[in-house]
């Protein structure tokens, strides 16, 4: 147990040393991702003002831009760029056998890996994160009490684990199919409609509904929709215990598919 | 006891017949014809504890995919092995501590950061001690003379400073089983002489069990006593080096320096003129002819010295696959004439 933890910190460590190795690339990727976020509330404030009702579905101006900010920051937690790809690229190329050959866990390695990543994009994104808070104060009704913050903070944890185990899943079918970048595709666009990060799914009517039986919503909607008070304490542990179960299923598909997945392996390529 | 068992092991691909073309490409979206590849086809060798073997072969011959399956990289279709004493595709991690693949073609250390951090990472993976790990950084970094490196960067350093850092991460856990797919390829002269040297004495000292495939028989030559001859996934042969030129080698080359400045213009009348550089010439003779040729010469010239020598083992190997070869291609036209009759 604490051998596991020993690796798992110096995975960590080396991860994070080399997250930190091109610093200025990773600062302006980083900064780069702000730019949508502002252009989204000039969007949302382009369209309110040609509304002709102060509120749409429920929401003003003011609720779109707080919904909207704080589904940017589940997204910060769930969102996964560059893993399915890369673990389509490792087992294309080969360089998947180090996972193979050596006595380590390779889904447990890429999760530390991801966590560096992480947390690195959250020591860099943290100061603009605030100033845009900071900027729309006004659009918040205050600070929520402490069992919603607890809620808020364990559902972005789990939307972490969720799009990890996600896209880990769509990388470890490159065992079958090679290349995923189309399926990885289809996944982002509707990732983008039905995680809540385009527009919140209770302006999806019915469909919304229908739609919250999916993962999907963890991703960004929920944890904004804790935030903004839209459940009652018993609807939140019903909702976190739902989350926590599809972490559970994933990880068990992930596990199976690696397994599989490794059976076939071909280790083409010398 | 022995290191590595393996009874009639085989590994079949289905691969993609892509035919050219682009209306083919178009057809490929509806329909697919898939050929089957025996990479590996009902091999079997023992390979005792300690024992450095040459895994030779032309490329596609199923040598590195023996490797895979011992390394426990692929599943096998078919056939049984055993690796100290472990099946290696079961992949348990008392097997994994215990054996390092090393492939020249493949980098396994963090490109962007020094090998340092590779091989700090490595001692947590195997569990090394931690004075085990500095005792055997400190050994190895100096028998293989880049302890000045290990704080760069790998992606600054050149191909054979990087495959000696993979040797490096490769044998910190000091493994028993060391599987070498084309250690030296790519390297210059002097790199390569310098990974042989590490691996000669490396092996010497610890007795480990080596299987080494290598397109350069120099690395063969100076590594090896054993061979296992493999092609279109079948062993050719299983012995001693030597067996091999004796069992495959018909000629000798005969190295002749003449009395004088030139040599007889009607030397070829002896055996293949395969060098001419006055007086010297290097015949290639039958193996079987060579006490009367040599006789003959002897009584008719004036000859101030005289070499026999075995062929280079990469020519007995290749004369080797392309007879196989002609074999093949002879039995598939006698199997075709007898079809169609």
């Amino acid at each position: 147990m604490l051998a596991a933890a020993r690796i798992n910190w110096i995975i960590l460590r080396t991860c994070l040393e080399e997250r930190l190795v091109y610093r200025a690339d990773f600062a302006f990727a980083t900064l780069m991702r702000f730019l949508p976020i502002v252009t989204q509330i000039f969007l949302w404030g382009a369209i309110y003002a040609n509304a002709p009702t102060e509120k749409m579905n429920g929401y003003s101006y003011g609720d779109m831009v707080a919904y909207y900010l704080l589904a940017m920051v589940g997204r910060a937690f769930s969102s996964m760029p560059g893993l399915a790809s890369g673990i389509a690229r490792d087992v294309r190329d080969g360089t998947i056998k180090k996972f193979l050959t050596q006595p380590i866990d390779m889904l447990g390695y890429l999760f530390w890996h991801r966590v560096a990543h992480k947390l690195v994009y959250y020591l860099v994104a943290t100061g603009p994160f605030v100033l845009v808070f900071y900027l729309c104060r006004d659009y918040f009704t205050g600070w929520p009490d402490g069992m919603t913050i607890a809620a808020f903070v364990a559902s972005l944890a789990m939307a972490f684990l969720m799009g990890f185990l996600i896209e880990s899943l769509i990388g470890l079918i490159s065992f079958w199919f090679l290349e995923v970048t189309s399926l990885l595709f289809i996944y982002m666009m509707i990732n983008y409609f039905l995680s809540g990060h385009m527009i919140p799914l209770d302006w999806l009517g019915g469909f919304g509904e229908a739609v919250a039986y999916l993962p999907f919503k963890y991703l960004a909607y929920f944890p904004a929709a804790i935030m903004l008070g839209h459940y009652s304490p018993s609807e939140l542990g019903f909702e976190l215990c739902i989350e926590l179960c599809w972490v559970i299923g994933l990880l068990i598909v992930n596990r199976i598919a690696f397994a599989r997945g490794v059976r076939r392996y071909g280790a083409f390529g010398g | 006891m022995p290191a590595i068992e393996v009874r009639d092991l085989q590994k079949t691909y289905y691969v993609y017949r892509k035919r050219e073309g682009l209306l083919a490409s178009v057809k490929g979206l509806f329909h697919r014809d898939y050929k089957e590849v025996r990479a590996v086809d009902g091999v079997s060798f023992t390979i005792e504890t300690g024992e450095m073997v040459a895994f030779l072969g032309p490329n596609g011959a199923g040598k590195t995919t023996t490797l895979k399956l011992l390394s426990g990289l692929v599943f096998p279709t078919a056939g049984e092995a055993t690796a100290l004493g472990h099946v290696p595709w079961k992949r348990e991690n008392s097997y994994r501590r215990r054996f390092s693949l090393v492939m020249g073609q493949k980098n396994q250390l963090w490109w962007d950061l020094p090998a340092q951090e590779s091989f700090r990472l490595h001692k947590e993976i195997y569990r090394i001690d931690a004075n085990e790990f500095d005792r055997r950084l400190d050994e190895l970094t100096s028998l293989l003379e880049v302890r000045q490196l290990i704080g760069q960067p790998v992606r600054e350093l050149s191909l054979g400073e990087r495959m000696r850092m993979e040797l490096i991460a490769a044998l910190l856990h000091s493994p028993d089983l060391l599987l070498l797919d084309e250690p030296t390829i790519g390297l210059d002269v002097v790199s390569q002489r310098r990974v042989q040297e590490f691996l000669k004495h490396y092996q010497a000292e610890r007795k480990i069990t080596v299987l080494l495939t290598s397109h350069y028989m120099k690395d063969v030559e100076a590594l090896c006593e054993r061979a296992i001859i493999i092609n279109e996934g079948k062993i050719k042969h299983d012995g001693p080096l030597d067996d091999l030129v004796d069992r495959f080698s018909r000629h000798k080359i005969m190295d002749l320096q003449f009395d004088g400045v030139s040599v007889p213009e009607d030397i070829s009348q002896y055996g293949r003129v395969i060098e001419s550089r006055p007086p010297r010439v290097k015949l290639e003779v039958p193996r079987n002819q060579i006490p009367e040729i040599l006789s003959a010469l002897l009584s008719r010239y004036n000859i101030e010295d005289v070499g026999v020598q075995e062929r280079p083992l990469e020519e007995v190997i290749a004369e080797m696959f392309e007879a196989d070869k002609s074999e093949n291609a002879a039995t598939a036209v006698e199997v075709t004439a007898g079809e169609s009759r």
